[in-house]
């Protein structure tokens, strides 16, 4: 027989028999899932989740669910088609084995894998103190499970909320506490809000809105300690200003931790920034080996990026696990040369204080910004971002249907500044600098970092920027 | 078809001269195709032609490109020239620009103003709200044609349905619908930029689209100082009396979007309507899919539109600078048609692109257009023909073309078949 022909039977004896693994039953892990079907797997497909809910769309979380308008358990996501697997949800997967091609389960099962699909994503970043992260009325947002609680707390008229971090996440909490007309304060360690993602200029263009709309907003603060009463609910909280502020509700917002723990000793390359993988969604071992049978997607994915100098880019956006799902379910079933890449140009979107926020590219790789078209006064403008002489990242506030542009401006590298508009010129159109802080100081964590150029384990690791 | 009778040797200019005449309305993409080999071509004095989808998909997005009529080297000539540009009646639509011949900071303020009476957030329920109305309208003209074996499509069931709905919306008397109907037939005969608009018969259909255009603004007019002083729950009655962010529009400006949401409200759906049941006729296999399985029906009316998109180019647009693209550089002050028939043919962006499927994934066409000036009425347009296209195939018993091609409206703008006659064995309950 040829090898070509063997080969190919290979492949079809893989679609009909083999057996495909995934952890992780959220959207990247879901739409994984499909993709496979598309593609004609017909073998034992097996998805693994710690959550017991169906995969569920976690952007309205933050946003509808806290409003009130839909109830936490009823964002779960659309099928684009049956996936016919057999779902573990509810409990956790603890281990990989690589040598005997096996995941642990928390209950002590063992489900044994071909191929195996990493998709477990991130979870909140805990309050720091864990005694203070206990007391009533402290909580996170990530699951539908923390939303379906906030919400009920919110819907108490609690006298102040107090949200820690201005993020994008944060800052959609603070604006819907507005809008059911709570009292709330947001404390942010950087000089304000959104500067990880979009940097110090645009973060006060968000410090004037939050404010605009009432929120109390205090920066370049932290929160030092959260005190309960003697019914072991919050009540107060001590800033490093010295301030005290009474508060019903503390919403941690911090950012997130990569769900990797689970990983340890199976010699792949993770760590605080993810699992290292390359543009194929193919994970690397420790040693920056890559790895045939597993493939990475989702948040939790690290992978090196052709528009910013291949330096590892992590995602936390929602297309980033539509897209890298599918193409790591087309690329397990398939052989070189018709792997494809996972190369999105990032996109994000948020909802705050009545305004449309959207964004392309990577913002912090850039160090400087230029307001192109519209009004930062209406709050309805255009910027893009640039980096030697190129544009890397466009931001919007309600006016997202120019970002189309902007992606094929940044998608070719074309020349920083643009070429200006021929109408809706924004004042003063040039180049100031965008003031970013550095990524890699825990203050104020971005959900896209560029973390760069190591795929083994050592790069996937959490270091301070030499000074 | 036509296609046989083209030259050798086509150029870009015998190309588009070609597309743009009467005799090949039925039919203009052939020499759309022949127009893609150069994607973005010049294809006479000042006026550039885009057929190729990424092309297209960049300029219709890309802030050097202006939709203001009054920078476009079309509108300059037919100010104070002897030959008649069609273009000429998009400035025409009022005394005002209205907000598709606009750019911003005005079209986005134009656009804002009118949206907030028309859907979400400020409106979420006015769209959905008619869906009883048109469900009616459908059945009640279905009624009509038991006992015949023969309709017109466009006359006796593509028209009657959108025009009530839009003038419900509007709050314009459909008592009046004889009167603006001839109006409307008018100007949009008159928006011609084939090789016809020279000879006697397209002076004359140019003259007469400009006093029939005058004598529609002046109705919307009236009618809009009626709302000024006895407001009322019509949309245009809302634009002119409103205290939102931005205000209310100024009677003159509401006038011209008056006449634009009027007659954009209603045309294209009606072609849109006629070219559902031409396209599904043609296509062997198609009714009966659509039939059993109405869930494929609003995929199959996208792809209708990529197939045979309502507007089939918009003539407003220019260029602000120099611009490269697809190979050519567009001077600054060009004219710049982006053309949207074409490009949704594009072999590079749709596999077989010159074949109907209903169930075609992917399909990004351009039938709404693209960027800031995308179909302000989309969401209402797409519940007209659902509904009267599910209903048409449901109730109409063995349909056929009496006509293939049928006769076609002068505009190649506005494109669609003039008649639509189908034979059928009766309406079903």
């Amino acid at each position: 027989m040829k090898t070509s022909a063997l080969v190919t039977d290979l492949v079809t004896e893989f679609k009909t028999n083999g057996r495909i693994v995934i952890v992780g039953a959220s959207l990247a892990g879901l739409r994984a899932a499909e993709a496979l079907r598309d593609e004609g797997f017909n073998g034992k497909l097996t998805i693994i989740g710690d959550e017991k809910h169906e995969p569920y769309d976690r952007p309205p979380l933050s946003k509808q669910v806290l409003k009130g308008w839909v109830r936490a358990d009823h964002t779960l996501l659309p099928r684009t088609r049956k996936v016919d697997a057999e779902w573990r949800l509810g409990v956790a997967a603890t281990r990989l084995d690589r040598t005997n091609k096996e995941v642990h389960l928390a209950n002590g099962d063992r489900v044994p894998f071909d191929r195996l699909l990493i998709a477990t994503g991130v979870r909140s970043r805990p309050w720091f103190n864990p005694k203070e992260a206990a007391l009533e009325g402290v909580f996170t947002l990530r699951t539908s499970d923390d939303a379906g609680r906030l919400q009920a707390a919110l819907a108490a008229k609690p006298a102040r909320v107090l949200i820690v971090g201005a993020g994008f996440i944060g800052s959609e909490m603070a604006s819907v506490c507005r809008e059911l007309g709570l009292a709330v304060t947001v404390a942010e360690r950087a000089e304000a809000p959104l500067v990880g993602a979009l940097g110090g200029v645009i973060g006060d263009i968000a410090a004037e809105m939050q404010r605009d709309h009432g929120v109390d907003l205090r920066t370049g603060v932290s929160v030092e300690a959260l005190e309960g009463d003697a019914a072991g609910h919050v009540r107060r909280a001590r800033l490093s200003d010295g301030t005290t502020l009474d508060v019903d509700v503390v919403v941690a917002s911090l950012g997130s931790i990569r769900n990797t723990e689970w990983l340890e000793g199976a010699g792949l390359a993770t760590g605080f920034w993810g699992v290292a993988c390359d543009a194929g969604c193919r994970a690397f071992d420790v040693n920056g080996v890559v790895t045939d049978s597993i493939f990475v997607a989702g948040d939790i994915a690290r992978a090196p990026h052709v528009l910013y100098d291949y330096q590892f880019l992590v995602l936390e956006h929602w297309d980033n696990a539509v897209f890298g799902g599918k193409i790591a379910g087309h690329n397990m079933v398939s052989l070189e040369p018709d792997r494809r890449p996972h190369l999105p140009l990032p996109a994000f979107w948020s909802g705050q204080f009545g305004v449309n926020i959207k964004g392309v590219g990577v913002g912090p790789f850039g160090d400087e910004i230029v307001i192109t078209q519209g009004s930062v006064k209406d709050r309805r403008f255009a910027a893009a971002y640039g980096r030697r002489g190129r544009i890397v990242a466009a931001v919007t506030f309600d006016h997202g249907k120019w970002l189309e542009y902007y992606g094929a401006l940044i998608e070719r590298s074309a020349p920083f500044p643009p070429p200006p508009p021929g109408y809706d010129q924004a004042n003063g159109i040039k180049p100031i600098p965008a003031r970013f802080p550095d990524p890699r100081v825990p203050t104020g964590f971005p959900d896209v970092v560029l973390t760069g150029h190591d795929p083994t384990a050592r790069g996937a690791e959490y270091r301070p920027k030499k000074q | 078809m036509t296609s046989q009778a083209a030259p050798v040797i086509m150029t870009p200019e015998i190309a588009w001269v070609e597309a743009m005449k009467f005799e090949n309305r039925a039919n203009p993409y052939p020499f759309f195709d022949e127009l893609r080999k150069t994607p973005v071509a010049r294809v006479a004095n000042g006026l550039y032609v885009v057929t190729g989808y990424r092309e297209l998909m960049a300029l219709a997005h890309d802030p050097r490109v202006s939709s203001n009529m009054s920078h476009s080297p079309l509108a300059k000539t037919a100010a104070g020239a002897e030959t008649p540009a069609g273009a000429d009646h998009m400035k025409a639509y009022g005394k005002e620009p209205s907000m598709i011949v606009s750019d911003p900071p005005d079209h986005d303020r134009a656009r804002r103003q009118a949206m907030r009476h028309f859907g979400p957030p400020h409106t979420p329920d006015l769209i959905p709200s008619m869906e009883p109305d048109i469900a009616k309208l459908c059945d009640q003209l279905l009624e009509k044609a038991k006992g015949k074996n023969r309709i017109d499509v466009v006359d006796d069931y593509a028209y009657p349905v959108p025009v009530a709905v839009i003038c419900k919306i509007l709050g314009v008397p459909l008592e009046d619908e004889p009167t603006f109907h001839a109006w409307i037939q008018d100007l949009m005969a008159g928006v011609d930029l084939g090789p016809e608009a020279a000879t006697e018969e397209g002076r004359a259909r140019f003259a007469k689209a400009k006093t029939s255009t005058a004598a529609l603004a002046q109705y919307l007019t009236a009618l809009i100082d009626g709302f000024l002083r006895k407001p009322g729950q019509s949309m245009l009655s809302k634009m002119v009396n409103d205290d939102g962010p931005d205000g209310p529009m100024s009677p003159k400006e509401a006038a011209s979007n008056a006449t634009l949401l009027l007659v954009a409200g209603h045309d294209s759906t009606v072609n849109t309507i006629a070219h559902c049941v031409l396209t599904a006729l043609r296509n062997p296999g198609c009714l009966e899919l659509l039939r059993d399985r109405p869930d494929l029906i609003p995929g199959a009316i996208e792809e209708v539109l990529r197939v045979e998109s309502a507007v089939q180019f918009f003539p407003s647009r220019s260029a602000l600078a120099d611009i490269e693209i697809g190979g050519t550089v567009i001077p600054k002050g060009s004219a710049v048609f982006l053309i949207y028939g074409a490009a949704n043919r594009d072999p590079s962006r749709f596999p077989n692109p010159n074949q109907f499927d209903p169930q075609r994934r992917d399909n990004e066409h351009f039938g709404w257009g693209s960027g800031i000036h995308t179909c302000f009425g989309g969401p209402l347009a797409r519940l007209e023909v659902n509904l009267a296209f599910e209903k048409f195939l449901r109730r109409v018993e063995n349909p056929r073309l009496v006509v293939d091609p049928p006769p076609y409206r002068q505009s190649q703008v506005f494109r669609g078949p003039r008649h639509l006659l189908i034979d059928f064995d009766r309406i079903t309950d």
